[in-house]
């Protein structure tokens, strides 16, 4: 099939009916996962810091340093929330800050070969702000951090903190966090060094077509020349309680239909990609089952525990058997997964 | 199947019960809306239809304890409630004053065992004398069959006195699902199906409009929503009395049948569904209430062009655990029509436009 180039994938996102968008999307969808098989993974999200310096203006969940609500995890309820992980069938651990500013390189490792010594639990770690971070603390590459991180147990990297890879839009609402083509570097570095990762995009604050375009376009680049990622997975922008919301009064969350053309997209454009999630925890379960038939074929996380959006008034909270039913109901079969999208088991 | 289906709702033709069976087990969703929209547009242009209203459920006390539902109570129970009229206008003035303005109010209630038939009629009419220009849509068939008994009045004279109290318009509540095996079940002390659609001719034949619902999702097949739709689409032969459509996506916590919520597929097939089967219902309602937020805006392109209104504080589906808000704002309204781009066109009881936004 022929490359949906950036120029035909603008004019789709603006003018294709949602219906064209959503049957090509499923026809792609259906040929990648022929058997119907949808996945999700079991895990929690473990924020070991809600300190960060980047301040972003999207984001609910950050306090400064001298901030009542300020923390980091001790080791004790770190091992303690991934006990009740493992408890409960879970996988990975999705282990990410904050960038906390007094925070080195040390920290880090400590905290990984504490969890590899005590647990065996995947590590789906940081994101690349925080890599970046780390990097320019120590005075060192982004592939010597990586390496280190690798080294004490880090087995892969989420692909947080892409937003929308545009400066453009970056300059505005997230001026301190880290540029696009720095991210795409700790992305990149990441792959060569054999560690796979997941690609994001937060859409639905300031930014137009053409950078959600751009978005895509230079995350299928990068797929193209290092095959590392293993899922793409598209969010809306949450705006209660956040910066960009009280600058913008009248930005309004983009709704199900923005949610669902830009999901479609998603599924048309990254032809290198092979997994596209829904993402239950922003657009609620219902919407999420629909989305299985705009091009998604992965549900994400159970979610254990969720703390980055519920800050921002957002919070559909499911278990894993409902999240099972939910896929059963409209005809796929559910399947838990790996964080390499290995099927571990069928339900 | 589906070609010839496209071919009937294309020329005008009328759908068979066997094409709206063929369509709900159909995978299909995208192409079923996409026609379902086409209907809709046809019928409203690009408009999707809201009303500034409040719902209020003057008592949950009732003598009906059906088995979906979460919010009734005995008399007696610790969390049972009564209003008197002086606090319904009190709740109304309130409103009115935070709001700026409110167009219609939505009253149901569980049956009381107590209260007199005067007091609705004291009802409608304080709040009429109060707020002259809200519209009163109130009481379903099952209230009305209930006042009936309680006043010892035929269906008729009850509805005269309380359309000549103040009342405007009937709901659709009640209708739950025809079949009377499954009624049978999950609301076996209510009127049946036969005796509402009775009812309801009859207020459309005194010139009340009424709206019409069905509740799915729980026990029902696709066959006895076929057959439910099929006796709205024939009723509506007769009287030309039906304002709207509303299906009604079930809610199942705290309720005992313990089934799943509809699926997000499910809702948009049964609304995109009866678009096309009820070519006589002029309008199809998005219950925000029970679909959520995001499932109703998408159902705007999916068949549905009206929204339920802002519904200050909902009672009766978040007691069965609806995970949407309770009430939602004007801005929120109109942005979730404009961002599927449909003109937001707020409305009166019989839907007038009051204003084109």
């Amino acid at each position: 099939m022929v490359r949906v180039s950036k120029k035909e994938a603008v004019e789709m996102l603006k003018e294709l009916s949602i219906y064209e968008l959503a049957q090509r999307a499923d026809e792609i969808r259906q040929k990648l996962h022929p058997q119907g098989i949808v996945t999700f993974v079991v895990d929690r999200n473990i924020n070991y810091t809600n300190i960060c310096i980047n301040k972003c203006k999207f984001c609910a969940f950050w306090r400064p340093k001298e901030h009542p609500e300020a923390y980091i995890i001790s080791k004790d309820e770190l091992a303690q929330k991934i006990e009740e992980t493992l408890a409960l069938g879970g996988t990975q651990i999705l282990l990410q800050g904050g960038v906390h500013p007094d925070l080195a390189l040390d920290f880090y490792i400590d905290m990984l070969k504490f969890i590899k010594s005590s647990f065996n639990i995947h590590v789906h770690g940081f994101s690349p702000p925080e890599i970046s971070f780390l990097a320019k603390k120590e005075g060192i590459t982004v592939k010597e951090v990586l390496q280190r991180l690798k080294c004490a147990g880090l087995d892969s990297i989420p692909g947080g903190g892409a937003e929308i890879l545009s400066d453009r839009v970056r300059r505005i609402q997230s001026p301190n966090k880290i540029n696009s083509a720095e991210w795409l570097n700790v992305m990149r570095e990441a792959h060569k060094l054999g560690m796979r990762t997941s690609a994001t995009m937060m859409f639905g604050s300031i930014e137009a077509e053409e950078d959600i375009i751009e978005h895509l376009d230079a995350i299928r680049e990068l797929q193209d020349e290092t095959g590392g990622f293993t899922a793409f997975i598209p969010w809306s922008f949450q705006p209660l309680n956040t910066e960009l919301k009280k600058e913008n009064p009248e930005l309004q969350p983009a709704g199900s239909v923005k949610y669902l053309r830009v999901l479609s997209l998603s599924r048309i454009y990254l032809d290198n990609f092979k997994n596209i999630q829904v993402s239950w925890v922003t657009q609620g379960i219902k919407i999420a089952q629909v989305g299985l038939r705009f091009g998604a074929n992965d549900f994400g996380s159970t979610m254990l525990e969720e703390n980055v959006v519920r800050s921002a008034g957002v919070s559909y909270r499911v278990t894993m058997n409902e999240i099972i039913e939910a896929i059963k109901s409209v005809g796929f079969k559910p399947a838990q997964r790996d964080t390499y999208y290995n099927i571990l088991k069928f339900f | 199947m589906f070609s010839d289906i496209e071919r009937k709702i294309i020329v005008g033709e009328r759908l068979s019960k066997e094409d709206a069976l063929y369509l709900f087990r159909s995978e299909e969703i995208h192409n079923i809306g996409k026609l379902a929209d086409y209907v809709s547009r046809k019928i409203n242009n690009d408009k999707v239809y809201f009303i500034i209203n409040i719902h209020i459920n003057p008592t949950n006390i009732c003598v009906n304890r059906c088995k979906f539902c979460a919010f009734s109570r005995s008399k007696g129970d610790p969390d049972a409630y009564e209003m008197t009229i002086k606090e319904i206008i009190d709740r109304l003035k309130e409103v009115s004053q935070s709001v700026g303005y409110v167009k219609e109010v939505h009253i149901v209630s569980g049956l009381h065992p107590e209260w007199d038939f005067r007091y609705y009629l004291d009802m409608l009419q304080s709040i009429k004398k109060e707020f002259p220009h809200i519209g009163i849509k109130a009481f379903t068939a099952v209230e009305i069959d209930y006042f009936s008994k309680i006043a010892n009045f035929s269906i008729e004279e009850t509805l005269l006195k309380l359309k000549s109290a103040g009342l405007d318009i009937m709901p659709g509540g009640g209708a739950e699902i025809f079949n009377p095996e499954i009624r049978n079940i999950i609301c076996p002390e209510k009127i049946s199906g036969k005796r509402w659609l009775e009812i309801i001719k009859t207020a459309h034949s005194l010139g009340i409009k009424t709206n019409a619902t069905m509740l799915y999702g729980h026990l029902e097949s696709f066959e006895h929503r076929v057959d439910h739709l099929l006796k709205l689409r024939e009723l509506q032969d007769e009287t030309g009395g039906f304002l709207a459509f509303i299906p009604l996506s079930y809610q199942p916590q705290n309720t005992e049948i313990k089934v799943l919520y509809p699926s997000g597929i499910d809702d948009l097939k049964t609304i995109a569904i009866s678009r096309l089967f009820l070519d006589n219902i002029p309008h199809i309602k998005a219950y925000w209430i029970m679909l959520g937020e995001k499932l109703a805006q998408l159902s705007l392109l999916y068949g549905a062009d009206c929204l339920e209104g802002t519904v200050i504080e909902e009672k009766i589906a978040h007691s069965a655990g609806a995970r949407s808000k309770r009430g939602l704002t004007l801005k929120e309204i109109i942005s979730m029509i404009r961002e599927v781009g449909k003109i937001p066109v707020e409305r009166d009881s019989f839907y007038n436009v009051v204003k084109l936004w």
